[in-house]
């Protein structure tokens, strides 16, 4: 041991009354922290291994096992605490970049929290959202701004391309790679029976998805990985990725060791290269450049797919959108700045980016002020966490949300957060085949499609309980939020008046 | 206490309605009348009428009913309406005192026309250009509100109930193709007249029963076109919207209704009539944000006709009746039966379906 | 007794109801409301429209309206018996309990919501016309009969009919192919006994309106059921 040795952070706790030495621990952890010690019969643990995603605990048949938060740490400090000490050590060390996965754990404010929700008393009625008509269906894409007629006076009935959604809600983009075949397969299917969609995210579309792609956006990213006229033509819209929540500004790298097999067919690029997504497109460094891009993908596909642009929520948003409006876009994603990744350096994901909330509020109130809110529609996520989020964003401007993270959640993911690792005990964010087929996509289609349904019950309470019977009557209606503990700036970028007000 | 526009108060209602299709002209006698049976229905708090051919004289002149606070808000806006347009009359409108209505502001009514030289600076539609004339007095002449403002029609309204708010106008004296009337019910309010019903823009006026659970929504996507939503009262966020749709997009009256009060997704999918079934499905897909929903039950009154029309569920009540020539919509059959005993056809609209009476053409 | 009701409000009517000794008539009623609420054992015959809430919490006795009324026609209405020459407005018979509403035309949205039955209280509402929207919306127990008579193109029923229902019984005097009903239903043509049943209510429709049994009688009729008496269930988990 040396100085770059400090206790690791959880420690196994094992109940030797319990454990009966069957080693399924140790089968089911892919970063070895179980051993069979042959010589005394008994499982023990290295700890330094274990990263807490929790498999060996769910799957322990005697229940034998729990992982704990390590007592022993370094001196308290609020200035310089135990992760800040850690970090420097490692970079001391190694002289790298800190790499992180999933969505920032540290304590930013939550506005979603410091919102609340209104119900009907009296002046007009709550509905009953369980036996009266509630309608949770929504359209994306831009709306024309007027009325044409054809010579007998009837009205011409062709809209710009749409998507329509049972619910306001989709699975935003997680690439084949770094994610599994099978959790791509789960969240397929689960669109498919939902009536939503689905995000390929930069990675291509695996030939054995093309028959959900009625239910799939098909992405478009910096590096353009897998992008071809049959990937474009198979989805129901297009998304060009400009940026992620997570890391805003800063591309992605899976890799070579990840490009392997199906990953490498469906990325159309060699077994073992690295695939690195440039920070930007190298075909957009100014606005007029995305609306070539957005028209040109709109040429490739005749004008039948709504595009969808991606962005990160960063300072300047609602200008970006704006211009994103006027660009030809259809849609307009925004990622906040608590979203997930498979891999960005930490000091981007800790540091970079605005909340979703406040990210939303200006911008739709810009487009709004602007008189251009029907050209586009507003999809937003990082993080939304439930069904009274989705009101809330949806309350705000919102005419969407994406989810990740909670789609993970319901897969079997423990928010472990080392997703970067490849080892995935879990199925999920791994391409080891002895892993990946531990996600059964029967059951992660079905968990996926329960959830959902839970979440469309919620909304349609919640609505209810606002007297609201359709989802379009809530899409920016402010009225109906309050802010709690929020400072006057605050509320002003809301839109919202205070609880009490 | 904070008034109407600074805050918003939501309010129950009475409404009532009568047109004669064949334009015969009718004292405000029988509305007032309607209006005694459904006293419970108001609170004392805001009542008022919409009156259509009652100023055959002026006909071809937007007639605005101004509220002032005082004689220094009249002399401005009397200065800023001189600027852009012709006044071929301006008078006090004629009251009555009675001790049931109190503390009235200055009521003024004038005949104008707008300046032909300003139109054409402005390169814009007569219409357009009263309407924004009205917005921009109401917004911006602190004390002075415009809430009248159509060519031969006039609004009468005040804080009260709407059998007295009658009386105080001397309603009895005009005579009218088609009234409307409508007995407030808010929750509070200091007591502003502006807060009354009906709404009007134009030769549009709105009554209205109910509170909406869609109105921020609504708000916020109708003032993306130039309107400012300066009561936050429902009726007004209406007649914006149905103004919005019918003379600026050229929709129908039908087609308007299908927008605010749009029928289910569900009962879209079981249209037969392929046409009926994709105008429904475009128009909901366009205009999401105008959906009204919550309780309401509204009469449009404009020049030549009246449109009444339900929520899509129905949540407020409605009758509508004839007799002869005429036609009466009410809250309740019982205000019917007052303007005429021998009522025919009784019918409740089913909610989302709108009942559209028109005068007969060159008899209004 | 007679009582002129003309230019009465609706509070110094019902005192005068409540303190008239035997049956009661009333005239040129218009749109008083509460009239006879809570009222025990006494005949009521109106002539003139009735207000809201005719026979609100109504416990016993008879009320006959010689032409149309108004909404809420016995709101959690007890006992008694309520019959209506004409048409009646949205929500009658709402949380009714026991007794029965007969109306010879047509009733508006929502007829019959929540209806319910306890122990020997089995509520009865007898439509002759056609219902609006959301008939017997969440009916929990209780009889609700549409016979649709003179219903020219309307359908008997509008949208929604028995959305929620879980618990009494709807008779419609159709066969109901263009009705669409909630998954939670049971649509189902009427057996022998229940056409017993049907006549039954049947007669005594006839008997007030003087209606002919054999044209009642002369058609297929649905009875419509719910599937559970806890219908949703399956919606919820512990949290």
């Amino acid at each position: 041991m040396d100085v770059n040795y400090i206790y690791p952070e959880f420690e196994i706790i094992r109940n030797m009354d319990r454990c009966i030495s069957c080693r399924l621990c140790e089968k089911q952890c892919a970063n070895e922290a179980h051993l069979f010690d042959a010589e005394r019969k008994i499982m023990i643990s290295d700890e330094t291994k274990c990263v807490n995603c929790q498999r060996c605990v769910s799957f322990c048949p005697t229940r034998a096992l729990k992982i704990v938060k390590s007592d022993c740490t370094l001196k308290e400090n609020a200035n310089w605490q135990n992760d800040t000490i850690r970090e420097i050590y490692k970079q001391a060390n190694s002289g790298g970049v800190l790499l992180s996965s999933m969505g920032t754990p540290k304590p930013l404010p939550v506005y979603w929290d410091r919102i609340l929700l209104n119900a009907s008393q009296v002046t007009n009625p709550p509905i009953d959202p369980l036996r009266e008509p509630m309608e949770t269906k929504v359209f994306l894409g831009k709306k024309p701004d007027s009325i044409n007629r054809d010579k007998t006076g009837k009205i011409i009935c062709t809209l710009p391309p749409q998507i329509e959604l049972s619910m306001p809600l989709m699975f935003s983009a997680m690439s084949y790679g770094s994610i599994s075949y099978n959790a791509h397969e789960s969240l397929a299917r689960a669109a498919s029976k939902l009536g939503i969609l689905y995000n390929t995210g930069e990675g291509g579309l695996h030939e054995d998805f093309y028959k959900y792609g009625a239910n799939t956006i098909v992405q478009v990213a910096s590096g353009r990985f897998g992008v071809h006229e049959d990937y474009l033509s198979s989805g129901a819209a297009i998304e060009i990725k400009m940026g992620q929540g997570a890391k805003p500004g800063i591309g992605g790298h899976l890799p070579g060791a990840k490009i392997v097999g199906d990953v490498s067919k469906t990325r159309m690029i060699p077994e073992g290269s690295d695939a690195i997504s440039p920070a930007p497109h190298h075909d957009i460094y100014s606005i007029e450049d995305l609306r070539q891009l957005v028209f040109s993908l709109k040429e490739a596909t005749q004008y039948k797919k709504p595009v969808i642009v991606k962005v990160a929520a960063v300072h300047n948003i609602a200008a970006i959108a704006s211009g994103i409006a006027r660009s030809g876009a259809d849609i307009i994603a925004i990622d906040g700045y608590r979203g997930g990744t498979g891999a960005a350096p930490t000091r981007i994901r800790d540091n970079v980016g605005i909340p979703i909330e406040l990210a939303l509020a200006a911008v739709d109130s810009r487009l709004r002020e602007e008189g251009i809110r029907n050209n586009v529609s507003l999809v937003v996520g990082g993080s939304i966490r439930s069904a009274a989020d989705v009101v809330k964003a949806i309350a705000l401007g919102a005419d969407s949300c994406y989810i990740a993270t909670a789609a993970l959640l319901a897969l079997g993911c423990h928010l472990c957060r080392t997703c970067q690792s490849g080892k995935c005990n879990w199925g999920i964010a791994t391409q080891r085949a002895d892993l990946v087929k531990r996600l059964n996509p029967d059951i992660g289609a079905k968990r996926l499609f329960n959830l959902m349904t839970a979440w469309q019950h919620e909304i349609k309470e919640i609505m209810g309980g606002m007297g609201i019977n359709s989802i379009e009557a809530l899409r920016g209606n402010r009225l109906m939020l309050r802010g709690v503990g929020l400072t006057s700036k605050e509320l002003e970028i809301l839109g919202i008046a205070h609880a009490g007000e | 206490m904070k008034k109407e526009g600074q805050i918003r108060i939501p309010s129950g209602c009475a409404i009532a309605a009568v047109i004669s299709r064949s334009g015969k002209l009718m004292s405000g006698e029988r509305i007032i009348k309607a209006m005694e049976p459904m006293h419970d229905r108001s609170n004392g708090l805001g009542g008022g009428f919409a009156a259509y051919g009652i100023y055959p004289d002026y006909k071809d002149f937007y007639a605005f009913h101004i509220f002032f606070d005082c004689r220094d808000t009249r002399k401005k806006t009397e200065a800023f309406l001189k600027e852009h347009f012709e006044i071929v009359k301006g008078e006090i409108i004629p009251t009555r005192k009675i001790p049931e209505i109190t503390d009235e502001p200055i009521i003024w009514r004038y005949f104008i026309t707008p300046l032909k030289s300003v139109l054409a600076e402005l390169q814009l539609d007569e219409k357009e250009f009263v309407a924004r004339t009205v917005v921009k007095i109401n917004s911006e002449i602190s004390g002075a509100y415009v809430f009248s403002s159509g060519k031969n029609m006039g609004t009468f309204k005040a804080v009260g109930f709407p059998e007295d708010v009658g009386r105080f106008y001397k309603l009895d004296e005009y005579e009218a193709y088609s009234w409307t009337s409508h007995g407030r019910y808010p929750t509070n309010t200091p007591g502003w007249w502006g807060g009354a019903h009906p709404f009007t823009l134009l030769d549009y006026s709105v009554v209205h029963n109910g509170e909406i659970s869609s109105y921020d929504a609504n708000r916020r996507f109708i003032e993306m076109f130039g309107y400012k939503c300066n009561l936050q009262t429902d009726t007004e966020v209406i007649t914006y919207i149905l103004d919005y749709l019918v003379r600026r997009q050229g929709l129908t009256l039908g087609e308007a209704a299908s927008v605010i009060a749009a029928p289910f997704w569900s009962t879209i999918q079981n249209k037969t009539d392929i046409y009926d079934k994709e105008k429904h499905k475009y128009l909901r897909t366009i205009f999401p944000s105008l959906l009204i929903t919550g309780p309401f039950s509204i009469v449009l009154g404009f020049n030549g006709g009246l449109m009444a029309l339900n929520d899509r569920l129905k949540l407020r009540s409605m009758v509508v009746g004839e007799k002869d020539d005429k036609v009466f919509i009410a809250s309740e059959e019982a205000a019917i039966r007052k303007m005429e005993p021998y009522a025919e056809n009784l019918w409740s609209p089913a909610g989302g379906e709108p009942v559209i009476i028109r005068v007969e053409e060159g008899k209004y | 007794m007679i009582i002129n009701a003309e230019n009465i409000k609706y509070d110094d009517l019902n005192t005068a109801i409540r303190n008239a000794k035997g049956n009661i008539e009333l005239l040129n009623v218009c749109g008083q409301r509460f009239i006879a609420s809570g009222m025990q054992d006494k005949r009521i015959i109106i002539n003139g429209i009735p207000g809201n809430a005719l026979g609100a919490y109504l416990n016993g006795g008879k009320i006959n309206v010689k032409g149309n009324a108004q909404d809420a026609v016995g709101d959690t209405m007890n006992a008694g018996e309520i019959i209506i020459h004409g048409n009646i407005g949205d929500a009658a018979g709402y949380a009714m309990r026991g007794g029965s509403i007969f109306v010879k035309g047509n009733a508006g949205y929502r007829t019959g919501i929540h209806m319910k039955a306890y122990k020997e209280k089995v509520p009865l509402i007898v439509i002759g016309g056609t219902a609006g929207s959301f008939l017997g919306e969440y009916q929990a127990g209780g009889v609700i009969v549409v016979f649709g008579l003179n219903k020219k193109y309307k359908k008997i029923v509008s949208n929604f009919p028995g959305t929620g229902m879980h618990g009494g019984k709807m008779i419609l005097r159709s066969n109901c192919k263009d009705i669409i009903f909630p998954k939670q239903v049971s649509v189902n043509p009427a057996t022998t006994e229940e056409l017993e049943e049907i006549k039954k209510i049947a007669e005594k429709y006839c008997d007030f309106f003087d209606e002919d049994i054999n044209i009642i009688m002369n058609s297929p009729f649905t009875i419509i059921t719910p599937n559970s008496n806890n219908p949703y269930k399956q919606l919820y988990v512990t949290n």
